[in-house]
């Protein structure tokens, strides 16, 4: 009984996490795209995109390895940038967490932005499911998501490899990361956070091994955090 | 890129590691334990607070262009920022910026 209704828990997944394959392909895609294009191999690429699995981690990383900075600047860039993470496995935590381990490192491994945001509101609006069909459900939005990602990327560094330089895809990468930033600038909480970061990597841009990014990520943190917390004295935070 | 490609596999795996244990930290070791709200409250802009740190020197000093401001780029950055702050969409932006980079160096030759 309790796998028939497991099973319809991952399929119910699925379904909902079908949609996000529109969001994964591209995406990835353009890793794939872009990772060919600063010089990575295609097996470099692929293994970049299994074994690390997180989009905006990935090209940031690729972008300090392009710039050569060193590996410990690659590695605070990724984990800066994934940070977030830490707070979705906080929030999954009392719904997975007592499941085998096996299961718990397998839905960490695949911890995304869509899988953790849907599945946290589906097990607020549903408390009487059971762990093993919220592990269920949460394993089947991964599963659309991560044959589209590797695909995606396969897909993206082939095509790379045919597209000649003066098509300027030098520029791919930083409209990526615009093409994140636009549609998270939710509220002015995030907006002071990007505004501050902005002005901070280009004062301190003199500084060597992008430290500069570093100091300005700090900053616009605490910015972002303060910001709510003004907004929420008055009353204006929803 | 001057890496060689043992180094390159050794920073894949590196923030592949680090990667895994941010996500495995809470689901698999802390447990059920409720986050400090000042600390969720900093967590919540790590992207915003990285990304745009990240793209501001690209976007304004483009190595292509050997560190010179260029009109196309600029152009394109701002057409896909623009976009995906009305749209909410991954997809437009990005459409919207590299549709804008063509057209830009097709237009200024």
């Amino acid at each position: 009984m309790t796998s028939t209704s497991s099973k319809s828990h991952f399929l119910r997944g699925l379904r909902i996490g079908l949609p996000f394959i529109l969001v994964a392909g591209p995406f990835s895609l353009l890793f794939g795209v872009v990772a060919t294009e600063a010089g990575l191999n295609l097996l470099e690429v692929m293994g970049f995109t299994s074994i690390v699995i997180a989009g905006a981690a990935q090209f940031a990383a690729l972008q300090q390895m392009t710039e050569n900075a060193p590996v410990i600047v690659i590695l605070a860039t990724a984990l800066a940038v994934n940070l977030r993470m830490a707070m979705y496995s906080a929030a999954l935590a009392p719904h997975i967490g007592g499941a085998p381990l096996w299961q718990r490192a397998l839905a960490s491994f695949f911890l995304f932005d869509q899988n953790y945001a849907v599945s946290v509101l589906e097990f607020e609006k549903r408390p009487e499911m059971t762990p093993e069909q919220k592990i269920a459900f949460y394993g089947g939005i991964s599963c659309a998501i991560v044959p589209a990602w590797i695909t995606g990327t396969y897909v993206g560094a082939v095509v790379g490899t045919a597209i000649p330089p003066e098509y300027a895809l030098d520029f791919a990468l930083p409209i990526t990361f615009l093409s994140m930033i636009g549609p998270a600038m939710r509220t002015p909480a995030h907006m002071g956070a990007a505004f501050v970061s902005v002005l901070a990597a280009l004062t301190f841009a003199f500084l060597p091994f992008n430290l500069g990014l570093m100091i300005a990520a700090i900053l616009a943190m605490m910015t972002g955090a303060q910001i709510e917390l003004w907004l929420i004295a008055r009353g204006k935070w929803s | 890129m001057e890496m060689t490609s043992s180094e390159i596999w050794l920073t894949i795996f590196l923030v592949g590691i680090a990667t895994f244990a941010v996500r495995f930290s809470f689901i698999g070791i802390i447990g059920d334990r409720e986050l400090p709200e000042w600390i969720l409250r900093h967590l919540r802009y790590t992207p915003v607070a990285v990304l745009p740190g990240l793209v501001a020197p690209l976007v304004l000093w483009p190595a292509a262009t050997q560190g010179q401001t260029d009109p196309a780029r600029l152009a394109a950055a701002c057409m896909a920022f623009v976009v995906g702050y009305f749209s909410k969409s991954f997809i437009w932006s990005a459409a919207a910026g590299i549709g804008t980079l063509f057209l830009m160096l097709w237009l200024l030759g």
